[in-house]
């Protein structure tokens, strides 16, 4: 026997659990999951605060991404309040032990005057740009527009922050800083893929720019054709959400540790040697920084940096795209950063291994004691927390 | 035997090994026998007074020494040592 619309409606409205404005309200209060099932056009003209969007015609698809445990209570709602009946019925036989469509849909919401809002809209331009990240729940429209909106400051244009910075600048980070007194050499372009043949000379500021504008026309790029030093470190980072550290001496890793931690900026650290690379997540006093990690440096002739040892082009290429996708993870919020963590690449052996770090409590940058001033080339000028023991907090690294 | 595991940095003083498998019950013995095989390594891994210099790390099966008990940290046969010297390229 065929049904009409009637038919269906009515069998529906006998089946699923309708509440009011109110209701859904308290619900979503006490932990229920609000859920959107209008098409997306709709939901950009503004949804209610909180609820999630998963259009009707992809609700079997994504519920269950939404809504992993069937027994958590879900409210859905729509325009007026029939399609969202036809989708709790959906959830009902998935099994989803406690759905209700929301009586009058967003229509009556907004009719009394209930509060909504209206999510960030991406121009047509960059939903189709970014159409890969919008189809992944974790990034999102949203997540999206927290990249648009995201200041990433790059230590150096080099082997790491070459590719580190293509694909964040392709991702849509917004706007992207880069501290790099040098210009492009051609032994650089072995490995430093933002620059090209014919800008040898140029400075790798400038040059960076040029790719990045060529790239993506949605990021603004802020150039600081200077050297890294303690007299500039604090105004280079102030207003950066993240750095990623991608120099190649230990003074400058350390003096801009120690900045960054006074500001609470987190870095994304990563270096390299030959057929190796190291990486990790500092973010000040939630995990080890690196001064943690390394208390002191190693006088140089014992640690060659790349101009004097070589590496094998690919390598910073692997650990600046790690660096990028942890910077993605810190921006959105998303996954596990790599904090209090190594991560120890060797290419050679194709493996990957992993090292606990800790925060060490006497640390001269990010201990319990308080540090009064920096002296220049790494020494700190350190005052013991009260209590300490003074031989064991007084910390002097050159 | 425990092997101690030789950084990129460290293997021309170490013969172009990778691995070197060592005799001791404390770190500090598997590295004064790492010493005997190759005495270059010395001023890579120890100050004049004969602690650990603080830009290496040393770690037994992931946990850095510096929060066990250091030089004094007992290794067992199947554990690894890795030596773990800070590194500054990037460019």
């Amino acid at each position: 026997m065929s049904k009409s619309y009637r038919d269906l409606l009515r069998e529906a409205r006998a089946a699923v659990r309708e509440v009011d404005t109110a209701e859904t309200e308290l619900a979503a209060e006490r932990g229920a999951i609000v859920i959107d099932v209008r098409e997306t056009s709709e939901w950009e003209q503004g949804h209610i605060g909180g609820a999630q969007h998963v259009s009707k015609s992809y609700i079997e698809q994504e519920i269950e991404s939404v809504a992993p445990d069937r027994s958590t209570p879900v409210v859905l709602y729509c325009a007026g309040g029939i399609r969202s009946l036809f989708a709790a019925q959906t959830l009902m036989s998935m099994g989803y032990a406690d759905v209700a469509s929301m009586r009058g849909g967003f229509q009556a919401w907004k009719t009394e005057g209930r509060a909504f809002s209206t999510p960030v809209v991406l121009s047509a331009e960059q939903k189709q740009r970014y159409s890969r990240h919008l189809l992944i729940p974790e990034v999102g429209a949203a997540g999206q527009a927290r990249l648009l909106d995201s200041r990433v400051l790059f230590i150096g244009a080099g082997g790491l922050g070459s590719p580190a910075m293509l694909y964040l600048a392709a991702a849509g980070v917004g706007t992207i800083g880069i501290v790099d007194f040098d210009v492009v050499d051609a032994s650089n372009l072995q490995r430093q893929v933002i620059h090209r043949t014919d800008r040898v000379g140029m400075p790798k500021t400038e040059s960076a720019a040029l790719t990045i504008a060529e790239l993506n026309p949605d990021v603004r790029v802020v150039a600081h054709p200077e050297a890294l030093g303690e007299d500039n470190v604090d105004r280079l980072i102030e207003g950066y959400d993240l750095v990623l550290d991608g120099t190649d001496t230990f003074e400058t890793r350390y003096t801009l540790n120690d900045a960054a931690v006074r500001a609470g900026i987190p870095v994304v650290h990563a270096s390299v040697f030959r057929f190796e690379g190291q990486l990790s997540v500092f973010v000040p006093h939630e995990g080890p920084c690196y001064r943690c990690l390394y208390p002191t440096p190693p006088p140089p002739e014992l640690a060659p940096g790349c101009s004097v040892a070589g590496v094998l082009g690919v390598v910073p290429g692997v650990m600046g795209l790690l660096q990028a996708t942890e910077a993605i993870k810190v921006l959105l919020g998303i996954g596990d950063p790599l904090v209090g963590r190594l991560l120890i690449y060797d290419a050679l052996d194709g493996a990957f291994s992993e090292l606990q770090l800790r925060r060490d409590p006497h640390c001269p940058a990010c201990g319990d004691g308080q540090p009064v001033e920096t002296a220049g080339d790494g020494v700190f000028i350190f005052s013991p927390a009260p209590g300490a023991t003074t031989g064991a907090a007084t910390g002097v690294s050159a | 035997m425990t092997a101690v595991r030789i950084p990129p940095v460290l293997r021309a003083q170490a013969g172009n090994q990778k691995r070197v498998e060592v005799d001791g019950a404390t770190v500090g013995e598997a590295l004064d026998a790492l010493l005997v095989q190759f005495p270059d390594l010395r001023e890579q891994l120890f100050s004049g007074e004969g602690s650990l210099n603080r830009f290496v790390n040393v770690y037994v099966n992931g946990r850095d020494v510096r929060y066990e008990q250091e030089l004094a940290t007992p290794v067992k046969e199947s554990d690894e040592v890795i030596l773990l010297p800070a590194m500054a390229g990037g460019r």
